[in-house]
């Protein structure tokens, strides 16, 4: 299948091809950090993230609508706005749920899985009821739109380039975070040894509410960015949930470098493979990889051998 | 090679004596570079009764976990019978006659005193075995027998789960002792019982200790000097010492680590 | 909860371990009667039928018991054993409408008509074998089992369980519905394989034979059921328990963990399969919708509602959320989703040992009670919340 392209051309399709793997990269990067954080660090299996993605999208939708209508100053930045309000809505929402929910179901992983995919299927209808089965876009503002020309064959969007800008100074941010601030550390106490951190002091509950709440509020800004290359619908966030999960498990679980890793690989892989073969072909075979050595080398990427 | 195949006792050249039971050399396991057991080696012979001690995070049930498997050993060997047991899986190094009490109670929570038991009798182990496994006379009796033993017999139809402490441990024995193996491994077998339990217990080991070998880890020195034939100390992941309880007990290295505090 | 003193004697010669007690006897009495009597009696064909196509999934509940209440391990991936028999059933039926007489217009007769319409010539050496029935009804089986074996074998081993076999079973459930969804000429893409009609020559779409199958069906559903109880009641059944509660200990009681979780995979894989054959045979058609992430955690709730440790309470289940999402969606097509999606949640909390859970706790006792004070039976034992239905 490679012999039909000159040796140019190949280089251009894989600098186009990775590039569009990079978009990808970003939504799926968000969309693992807020559940290697959730999943990770509390042992939560959180079905509905992909709803929660969807709520950022949405309140993006909302915003975006709404700006061109009353606030037409605002419409070039509206983007800022949205994603801050993407963060508040769906962590809002995520300590809601983990103070309803959750926190009854920290020694039941598996029954957490079915409890939040029971709130998956309410969050979609309540999406289909108030936003309408139909999918719905966002207009972008016009900075956004157009595309820097590199070389003759390789033109690459902008507004790519400001998911992937946006996607890097969140990371940056919630590794600061876990790994810096006190919170983080705080976080980190709990989830070794809930016992000792609540013993020296840590409000555990309030820990695990603002971890969940995290989490979920990075999947909104996850749906912000998803925006821009998807069109949001009630049923959008499932599709993208399997796939999360694993990226998070191929990196192995509570390790943020192994998360960057396997989004990358995962995405610049379909990505790359999409081009050659029919979209539908590429995941299965993409997906059939990462199961596959998954069975061969269960923990993932990145993990230490600690004694059991 | 031959004698690799064929562990006969007549080939006196190999390198642990066949009249060790258990030949520990030069184990060694490290957890991302840090070392809990280091280049330990000791040797159990049939019958004897040899208890470790040392302070915590000494690496004592570490030593456990590697006999039994539980642990895949970094370097060394550990030979039973003659037969390499770092290789094999837990439940081959079980079916060659190790057996092993867990530090707290591992019992089947939600079975009866009955059930637990008789999953541990050493018969239809395989998949197909279980499915036909028949709870025959010989079960019944052979089960009846430990209970008896163990003080549980009035028990026998109670789930697990509302046992006391102290009976959990009994029952964890029972399920040892049904196994019938050569050598057994207690870790801390009368941590946190009441006196009376002890007392109830240490009668017990003394009467199932009979034509075994047993590796015990214990704090209790009472209990120690009780039962140890031998004694073994291990300290930050080495043998510091080995010896009679006396010669141990004297020691001046030992007294500095641990007796002395 | 004092037990009363059982002499030695008494216990080695009273059988202690029966097959089923008179309770479980009873509930097996009243489900026959119900699928094979009561509904017969009571229900048009349409309905009948359509209980017909809720039995086949009782099938994986039932494994589901197996190998979730029992065993402990979640699969979210029974869609694709239910799938795989199901398909199996429906390449075997598809290729017996497709006799060269049927297809002659075809530019390739003797083909299924979505082959011919995705200029596929010959038939698939995948298809080859379910030219025969026999060969149908082992391979419907064999292959979903096999496939189990080789996921639940090579996972098993290096000790995945819990959470991450869960979710590697959803991801080979969605990739399994993207492969048979993209790979339109050989499966028949998204609409599946339809246009079904004779089983070796017998016509499967006649209402009279509806009924009869309606009946295979449930006969086969009891088969499954006791089949269930002897691995159950076995010794395995009570290793599956301990493996759940300590999986260590029963390793270091000599016996290899990881073939008694592959065996408990398979054995739903395999009760899920023959689900599926049968669905297809009452249904008439086979799709990737059956096959997905949705209906595969759709069937782990039917065993949750039911009770993931009783075999009837499954059935009773299955029967029950899918007669409900029936009638719900007839009448208010998006509260049913509101309502499955609570229903998950009220299982979990609520719930978590389903009808079953709730007849043994609240209802049996105060039964017990009632015959106690006819006759004089022996007291009752009600095992609390966890503990495994006997």
């Amino acid at each position: 299948m490679l012999g039909d392209y000159s040796l140019g051309d190949l280089g251009a399709i894989f600098a186009m091809q990775g590039f569009a793997g990079l978009i990808l990269f970003s939504v799926y990067l968000l969309m693992a950090l807020g559940l290697a954080i959730i999943f990770g660090q509390m042992g939560v299996i959180n079905m509905a993230h992909g709803e929660f993605m969807i709520l950022g999208a949405y309140v993006t939708y909302l915003c975006s609508t709404f700006c061109q209508t009353y606030l037409p100053a605002l419409f070039p930045i509206y983007f800022f706005i949205a994603m801050g309000l993407a963060f508040l809505a769906s962590g809002a929402l995520g300590m809601l749920v983990e103070w309803g929910l959750i926190r009854f179901l920290y020694k039941r992983p598996l029954d957490t899985l079915l409890a939040t995919w029971g709130l998956s299927l309410i969050l979609q209808q309540a999406y289909r009821s108030i936003f309408g089965a139909r999918e719905v876009g966002v207009e972008l503002p016009s900075w956004l739109i157009g595309s820097v020309q590199v070389t003759d064959t390789i033109e690459i969007p902008i507004n790519g380039l400001f998911v992937m800008a946006v996607t890097i100074l969140i990371t940056v941010c919630v590794a600061l975070l876990i790994f810096r601030s006190r919170f983080g550390q705080q976080v980190r106490a709990v989830m070794s040894n809930r016992a000792m951190a609540g013993a020296v002091g840590i409000d555990t509950e309030k820990v695990d509410r603002y971890t969940f709440g995290l989490g979920c509020g990075i999947a909104g800004i996850a749906g912000s960015a998803f925006t821009m290359i998807g069109s949001t619908g009630p049923t959008s966030g499932q599709l993208y949930i399997v796939d999360t999960f694993l990226i998070v498990v191929f990196g192995g679980a509570a390790s943020l470098l192994g998360t960057i890793a396997s989004a990358f690989s995962i995405s610049q892989t379909q990505s790359t493979l999409e081009f050659f073969l029919s979209g539908s072909m590429a995941k299965v075979i993409t997906l059939l990889a990462v199961v596959g050595i998954l069975m061969l080398r269960p923990q993932g990427l990145f993990t230490l051998k600690v004694r059991r | 090679m031959n004698a690799a195949i064929l562990p006969s006792p007549v080939v006196g050249a190999e390198a642990a004596p066949p009249d060790y039971l258990l030949a520990v050399e030069a184990l060694t396991v490290s957890f991302d570079g840090f070392k809990a057991v280091n280049d330990v080696s000791f040797y159990v012979d049939p019958d004897e009764i040899r208890v470790i001690i040392g302070p915590n995070g000494a690496g004592k049930t570490t030593v456990l976990d590697l006999i039994c498997g539980r642990t895949k050993a970094s370097a060394g060997s550990i030979k039973y019978k003659g037969q390499e047991l770092t290789k094999l899986s837990e439940s081959a190094i079980v079916q060659a006659g190790v057996g092993r009490k867990f530090q707290t109670p591992s019992i089947y929570d939600d079975l009866t005193v009955f059930e637990n038991l008789e999953i541990s009798f050493p018969r239809g182990r395989s998949v197909f075995g279980a499915l036909t496994f028949k709870r025959d006379a010989e079960v019944r009796d052979r089960i009846h027998a430990i209970a008896e033993t163990i003080f549980l017999k009035d028990q026998l139809k109670e789930r697990a789960e509302f046992l006391s402490h102290g009976q959990k441990q009994w029952l964890e024995i029972g399920m040892l002792l049904i196994q019938d193996p050569e050598l057994l491994m207690l870790d801390e077998p009368v941590a946190g019982m009441s006196v009376g339990e002890r007392i109830k217990t240490a009668e017990l080991l003394n009467q199932i200790i009979k034509g075994r070998s047993v590796l015990v880890i214990e704090h209790d020195m009472k209990f120690v000097e009780d039962i140890a034939h031998r004694v073994t100390v291990l300290h930050q992941g080495k043998v510091l010492s080995e010896g009679s309880m006396d010669r141990v007990k004297n020691d001046p290295k030992v007294i500095e680590v641990y007796l002395g505090h | 909860m004092t037990n009363p003193v059982q002499t030695l004697t008494k216990s080695v010669t009273v059988n202690d371990n029966p097959f089923m007690k008179p309770v479980e006897w009873l509930s097996l009495f009243l489900l026959a009667g119900v699928i094979l009597v009561v509904l017969p009696l009571m229900l048009d064909g349409f309905r009948l039928n359509l209980v017909g196509k809720y039995l086949t999934y009782a099938f994986v509940a039932l494994g589901l018991v197996i190998c979730w209440g029992y065993a402990g391990i979640l699969s979210l991936g029974q869609g694709v054993f239910f799938g795989l028999g199901g398909y199996g059933m429906a390449m075997y039926l598809k290729l017996e409408a497709s006799s060269i007489e049927n297809t002659k217009i075809q530019s390739t007769p003797g083909i299924p008509d979505f082959m011919d319409w995705n200029q596929i010539t010959a038939l698939p050496w995948f298809w080859q074998p379910f030219k025969s029935l026999p060969l149908t009804i082992v391979l419907a089986v064999a292959v979903p089992v096999l496939f189990a074996m080789l996921i639940s074998f090579a996972m098993f081993k290096r000790r995945v369980g819990g959470t991450y076999f869960a979710i590697i079973t959803q991801a080979i459930a969605a990739i399994l519905t993207i492969l048979i969804v993209g790979q339109q000429g050989y499966t028949g893409g998204i609409n599946g394989i339809t246009d079904l009609r004779t089983l070796h020559g017998w016509d499967i779409r006649t209402d009279s034979a509806k009924f009869i199958l309606y009946f295979v069906n449930g006969g086969l559903l009891i088969a499954c059921i006791l089949a269930a109880q002897y691995v159950k009641k076995s010794k395995l059944g009570r290793i599956l328990v301990a493996m759940r509660d300590k999986e260590d200990r029963v390793r270091f009681s000599g016996y290899s963990v990881a073939g008694f979780k592959v065996f408990a995979f398979c054995f739903a894989a395999g009760l899920a399969a023959i689900g599926g054959a049968m669905f297809t045979l009452q249904v008439g058609f086979m799709s990737p919708s059956f096959v997905g992430i949705v209906p595969s955690i759709e069937m782990v709730i039917y065993a949750a509602v039911g009770g993931r440790l009783s075999l009837f309470g499954a059935v009773w289940g299955t029967l029950l959320v899918n007669w409900a999402k029936t009638s719900f969606s007839e009448s208010f097509p998006d509260l049913w989703l509101f309502g499955l999606g609570a229903l998950f949640i009220a299982v979990v909390l609520a719930f978590p040992n389903g009808l079953a859970g709730i007849w043994r706790e609240h209802i049996e006792p105060r039964l017990t009670r009632r015959a106690k004070s006819l006759q004089a039976p022996e007291p009752a034992i009600v095992p609390p919340h966890g503990a495994p239905a006997e």
